[in-house]
């Protein structure tokens, strides 16, 4: 490893910038995730810092079941974080769609549409467990923990669309 | 003339939501609004799952405003059956709704705060607002999404009334003495809010604005007193009115609701009546429909519900007060300036997820 590589993963593993897509969630994991940036919880003490554009983000992170209305929207803007990128699920919605499984305006849960890293479960998850989450993203930026294996097979949106129309 | 699309990602705020604006210049001239972005099917779903599914379902319409809708989806089920709720539970769900009220507008005042650039506001707003959060978790046992209604009652009793009255007083009293005098004096806040995004009250009329939103355009309209529930009848409160219907006029509503919805729980926690705070087993629903209204922290929610007298209802239809706010934007943001857009959108206090649903 090469003293760029080195101080990069230092950088990663420092200060990791979030990108917070709302994928058709009911702002529940999203108020808690906002709740995360302020004085209590105090994300920024990891460095983790909100970032308004995914083009200067690190980690995005995703909450909703994925609604057929943001699917396309969500993998344009997955395609502009730039690489090494890791995506973190939000809640029980982008992991299993939680209640509104089955529901035909949704093409969800998140692996359908994006590869995810790490999962944060809870209706909603509490501060404390999005932050771990958020820490265990960067450490997956840094190359300290080994990233989830993804599926080959990932079914594109058009197929899904396909399938259940 | 130029043509800027901004979404359905918006920098600032939390929901996926589409607006295109012509611009002459800095100066909007015409807005459009796409929404539909958060569309689950929620009505479609709550069709297909029986009664006792159907309030953890609806709970999720909205996680801001969550005990709102379960309140609503268990009062169109007594209100079909006939069944009889418990005065106890009665003040119980005046206590969940006006902490929910509470937390919802310092949320909103938060977000308000952030957009127009004042960062140690927001702070100090998200700091008072971890207290409210502590109070609803120590009744509820969750900060979100709390559980608490079924139909006939609610499902967790206030154990601690002291340890609430202590907190709730300490808003007030922050609010009183910080967050009030500072969003109504401080120049920076003035200068943003003050005149910025005018909704003269004929508009608000014709658009059948509700909530802070009417009240803050000079409409005195608020279901809390003109067709009291739950226990409101018996409790005193004021309803703030402004006439100006700007920015400025819907940051100080919020704010004084915020001391009146802490005079509210005040109130309750005392008078509240020794008894039990619900029936027995869930009720079967007979056949039957109903129209329930209640004013939520944005205004005034409507839920029809129709049984055949199944496990599952026939219909449920949800129309929130967002939805009827919606429009305003329009015609707040023609002839304002651009860089002011994401604050009159929020002024609205926009909850998509409830809209779409």
């Amino acid at each position: 490893m090469n003293i760029f590589t080195s101080l990069m993963n230092t950088a990663r593993r420092k200060s990791p910038w979030v990108f917070h897509a709302n994928a058709g969630s009911c702002n529940g994991c999203d108020i808690e995730f906002m709740t995360c940036l302020t004085p209590r919880y105090d994300a920024e003490q990891l460095g983790i810092h909100h970032e308004g554009s995914p083009r200067h983000a690190d980690i995005i992170v995703v909450s909703g079941p994925v609604t057929r209305t943001t699917c396309e929207a969500l993998e344009t803007v997955y395609g502009q974080v730039p690489d090494p990128k890791v995506v973190v699920a939000l809640g029980s919605c982008p992991a299993t769609c939680n209640v509104f499984a089955g529901s035909p305006t949704i093409v969800g849960p998140l692996d359908r549409v994006l590869p995810v890293d790490v999962y944060v479960p809870g209706c909603p998850p509490r501060p404390d467990a999005i932050i771990a989450g958020l820490a265990e993203a960067a450490a997956i930026l840094a190359g300290d923990k080994p990233r989830p294996v993804h599926s080959a097979a990932q079914p594109s949106i058009a197929d899904s669309a396909d399938s259940e129309a | 003339m130029s043509k800027i699309p901004l979404g359905p990602f918006h920098p600032a705020l939390e929901e996926p939501y589409k607006i295109e604006v012509t611009c002459t210049g800095e100066t909007i001239t015409d807005a459009e609004i796409t929404v539909g972005f958060n569309f689950r099917g929620i009505e479609w779903l709550a069709e297909r799952k029986n009664y006792t599914q159907g309030i953890a379902l609806l709970e999720r319409v909205c996680g801001i405003c969550s005990n709102v809708h379960t309140m609503m989806f268990c009062r169109a089920v007594e209100s079909i059956g006939a069944i009889e709720v418990p005065e106890r539970a009665k003040y119980i769900r005046v206590v969940m709704a006006e902490a929910e009220r509470l937390h919802s507008h310092l949320l909103w005042a938060g977000v308000a705060c952030n957009l127009i650039g004042f960062e140690t506001l927001f702070m100090t707003c998200f700091s008072l607002r971890e207290q409210v959060m502590d109070v609803l978790e120590g009744i509820s046992g969750n900060r979100v999404n709390y559980a608490m209604n079924r139909p006939g009652g609610v499902n967790r009793d206030i154990t601690d009334p002291a340890s609430v009255l202590a907190a709730i007083r300490t808003i007030a009293d922050v609010t009183t003495k910080q967050l009030i005098p500072v969003l109504t004096t401080d120049p920076t806040v003035r200068a943003r809010c003050a005149g910025v995004g005018i909704l003269t009250r004929e508009d608000a009329i014709a658009y059948g604005a509700v909530g802070p939103m009417a009240r803050a355009s000079g409409i005195d309209i608020d279901l809390r007193k003109s067709a009291p529930y739950e226990a409101y009848d018996q409790l005193s409160f004021d309803v703030p009115v402004r006439q100006e219907g700007d920015v400025f006029a819907r940051i100080v509503i919020r704010a004084l609701e915020i001391l009146e919805s802490c005079k509210l729980i005040e109130q309750a926690i005392e008078m509240m009546p020794v008894g039990p705070i619900a029936g027995g087993l869930f009720p079967t629903v007979p056949e039957g429909e109903a129209c329930v209204r209640i004013e939520a922290p944005r205004g005034e929610v409507i839920y029809y519900m129709a049984s055949n007298g199944t496990d599952m209802p026939a219909r449920v239809r949800v129309r929130t007060p967002t939805f009827a706010n919606m429009p305003t934007a329009r015609v707040m943001a023609l002839g304002q300036g651009l860089s002011d857009l994401a604050l009159i959108q929020a002024s609205i206090d926009p909850c998509y997820s409830c809209t779409d649903r």
